[in-house]
């Protein structure tokens, strides 16, 4: 393994039916991600079960043992496998139409999503609800899996077809970075391999663009945000007067003697030194985790953020969002709530709730409350004013969470508009 | 660097840290699980880098099956007292003792007994956070598992009512009572701890590389030979060049045959390895498909 390699995160959408867990199987599988004692387990398993033969690879992402025994796939479960040129991490979330909450939570993190689709089946109503979700949650780069193709006749007619139905489709969400692949994750094609059957595609197999899509970009790296987690005063005598910032940087690059904003309060400092246990840095970058110090002594605390950048963050009580509501409980409009944005926990409540939206056909809907699943358009307000930037814009700065204060269960993600 | 790419260390490096210090700065009372095996020294390298120059904000916390390979308890108390650490040690002997931990026999395996002792710690100290070691790729229930994962008072995890967990956004929030267990290197897996242990040339155990030791073939595996584990009638006594992937209980924890010195040579063979490292270790493990699961649920790692 080099030492140069990337990692990437992402995530397959699409039902059981369209053989997601036979193409993680597959990816597996073929880059041999996959140990002896775990094929051996599931070839007893398939064998258990009346399977003719064929190994079943979908039996690899069966985590639980409720799952075994429902043969349903309940929460999502992070795999890992590796190639010479990067590192993976698959997001599996189950496509079954209650588990909405956990596809925005597996997209939360990811840099591309493949979305599957059964050749014989087209584009159906649960691939735009997979497709709004990844656009909502802001999901880099979008890969059409058109799957079984084996069933088609590997038909190009019918893949282009597809294709255009959903190019017309993601173009009104905005999303511009998508790339169609046709395959047939049972007999291999066009998985890690290109196969015989898929001639006349001239694009790569999935594995090779999971390996080669750029995402140095999926970053902010413009506007320098850093929201300050932990203030380090370890008072020994080597370090009396050490007062550092300990931080992960979120987006944007920082330098010694860049002169920074801190938000709240608004004033201004410079950076003099990024202090690592490495060693100390001239320059620092997303997403780095290191330690600052400043030049001038300002009282400041966790939750507090540096920023610098031509464009400053938003700074108030009061802000629109896309809310995923994730709990069994309801919303309760006259209740307050708590609100976990970057490293600041403030009390908020609901001013408005404008209209939920179905996410299988994007119409909006006006709502009196949200149930488990639902998406929709809040004005909210909080007890302390929050540093934010659009979701768009910033990802890591643009969303927060909701948690219930009297169960403390994350109840809502946000994504502010 | 400014101009390259971060490579997959630098980034899980950066995530790791991250989430130990939200952990220090949400939870009143947390602590850090430390055994001297691989994973929790890559822990504590990751802990030195989030927290210096300052000391570490917690103790280190180990529960001792007194089944453990005395290098791996020479490890732990040589480099707590380097980083002149707090190490807290807690004993299953000590539950035996108290009778709340019953053994059918003396020498049988005790990993399944630690989540009692584990839990007796935690009510001892009241900690509110323990940070571990455990990696998602080890087991297919620690796949699906929250890195804050979310315990009630009995310390039980409920796999079908996780809380979501999205971005890096980490609800801490418990009740008095409850507790959280926190996994920084969820997402790593076992070629990613060699290559980190490579890179930052850690001291781990000796056992981890390859060295002659007896061993005896039973069920299925090599068990090495110690004063727990003694011939049985008909049982051959081996000499063999030997490693170990995992260093947890004496009696069911196997050696992996393996001529690799060090961490280089280790990542060499990991890379072509065709057995999982639980698989090849832990007898335990393979009891049945849903141990782990099983012994999570009771309160275990």
């Amino acid at each position: 393994m080099s030492n140069t390699t990337q990692l990437l995160r992402f995530i397959t959408a699409g039902s059981v039916d369209d053989g997601k867990s036979t193409l993680i199987g597959r990816l597996l599988h073929d880059s041999k991600s996959i140990f002896e004692d775990q094929l051996s387990a599931i070839t007893k398993t398939s064998e258990r079960r009346g399977g003719m033969g064929a190994v079943d690879l979908s039996l690899l992402t069966d985590g639980l043992q409720a799952e075994r025994e429902q043969g349903i796939t309940i929460d999502v479960a992070y795999r890992y496998f590796a190639t010479p040129k990067r590192k993976f991490i698959i997001g599996d979330t189950p496509g079954h139409e209650q588990y909405t909450r956990n596809m925005v939570t597996a997209a939360s993190t990811a840099n591309l999503t493949v979305i599957l689709i059964d050749a014989r089946k087209g584009v159906l109503t649960q691939t735009r609800r997979h497709t709004y979700i990844a656009s909502l949650v802001g999901v880099p780069h979008i890969v059409l899996a058109v799957n079984k193709m084996d069933m088609v006749d590997y038909s190009e007619e019918t893949f282009d077809a597809i294709c255009a139905e959903y190019r017309a489709f993601a173009a009104q969400l905005g999303l511009h970075d998508m790339t169609c692949i046709p395959m047939s994750a049972l007999n291999g094609d066009m998985v890690v391999e290109r196969g015989e059957n898929l001639n006349w595609y001239q694009g790569s197999p999935l594995l090779e663009l999971l390996e080669n899509v750029v995402i140095d970009y999926d970053i902010n790296t413009t506007d320098f945000r850093y929201p300050v987690q932990w203030v380090c005063r370890p008072q020994t005598q080597e370090y009396h007067d050490f007062r550092g910032y300990m931080g992960r940087i979120e987006s944007g690059v920082i330098t010694v003697g860049d002169e920074i904003t801190i938000q709240p309060s608004g004033r201004t400092t410079k950076v003099k030194e990024i202090v690592t246990y490495d060693g100390n840095l001239q320059s620092a970058r997303a997403p780095q985790s290191v330690t600052l110090t400043l030049t001038d002594e300002i009282d400041i605390s966790r939750g507090d953020m540096f920023v610098m950048s031509a464009t400053m963050p938003q700074v108030s009580k009061e802000f629109e969002a896309m809310l995923c509501w994730l709990s069994e409980l309801p919303l309760d409009l006259n209740r307050k709530y708590i609100i976990k944005h970057t490293t600041r926990v403030v009390k908020c409540s609901f001013a408005r709730l404008d209209y939920r939206v179905d996410v299988n056909t994007l119409e909006q809907h006006s709502s009196a409350t949200l149930n488990m699943n639902d998406i929709a358009r809040v004005a909210m307000k909080v007890q302390l004013p929050l540093v934010f930037d659009s979701y768009i814009k910033n990802r890591f700065t643009g969303s927060f969470i909701v948690i219930d204060e009297a169960t403390n269960n994350t109840v809502a993600a946000g994504m502010i508009t | 660097m400014s101009n390259q790419s971060f490579t997959h260390l630098d980034v899980l490096e950066s995530e790791s840290i991250h989430i130990m210090r939200e952990v220090a700065a949400e939870c009143k009372n947390p602590a850090l699980l430390f055994s001297g095996g691989k994973d929790s020294i890559v822990m504590l390298r990751l802990a030195e880098k989030a927290f210096r120059p300052a000391r570490l904000p917690f103790p280190l916390v180990h529960i001792d099956t007194e089944h453990n390979f005395p290098e791996v308890i020479a490890c732990r108390d040589k480099l707590a007292a380097d980083l002149g650490e707090r190490l807290i040690v807690r004993s299953l002997e000590g539950s035996i003792k108290k009778g709340t931990i019953v053994l059918k026999n003396a020498d049988q395996g005790r990993n399944a007994f630690q989540s009692v002792t584990l839990l007796e710690t935690i009510a001892e100290f009241g900690f509110d956070a323990c940070i571990g070691g455990a990696r998602r790729d080890e087991e297919k229930a620690r796949a699906k598992e929250r890195i804050f994962s979310f315990r009630d008072e009995f310390g039980q995890w409920d796999p079908k009512n996780q809380r979501p967990e999205l971005w890096d956004t980490y609800n801490t929030r418990v009740h008095a009572g409850e507790n959280i267990r926190v996994f920084p290197i969820s997402n790593w897996t076992e070629m990613d701890i060699w290559e980190y242990i490579a890179r930052e040339k850690l001291y781990i155990p000796d056992i981890y590389y390859a060295h002659e030791r007896e061993v005896i073939n039973r069920d299925n595996g090599i068990l090495p030979v110690s004063h727990l584990v003694q011939p049985r009638p008909g049982e051959k006594v081996e000499k063999m060049m030997v490693r170990f992937r995992t260093v947890g209980d004496m009696t069911c924890t196997c050696p992996v045959a393996s001529h690799a010195r060090n961490a280089q040579e280790i990542i060499e063979e990991t890379a072509i390895t065709r057995i999982t490292e639980r698989g090849a270790t832990r007898m335990d493990d393979q009891t049945s498909e849903a141990s782990m699961e099983l012994r999570k649920k009771e309160g275990y790692f």
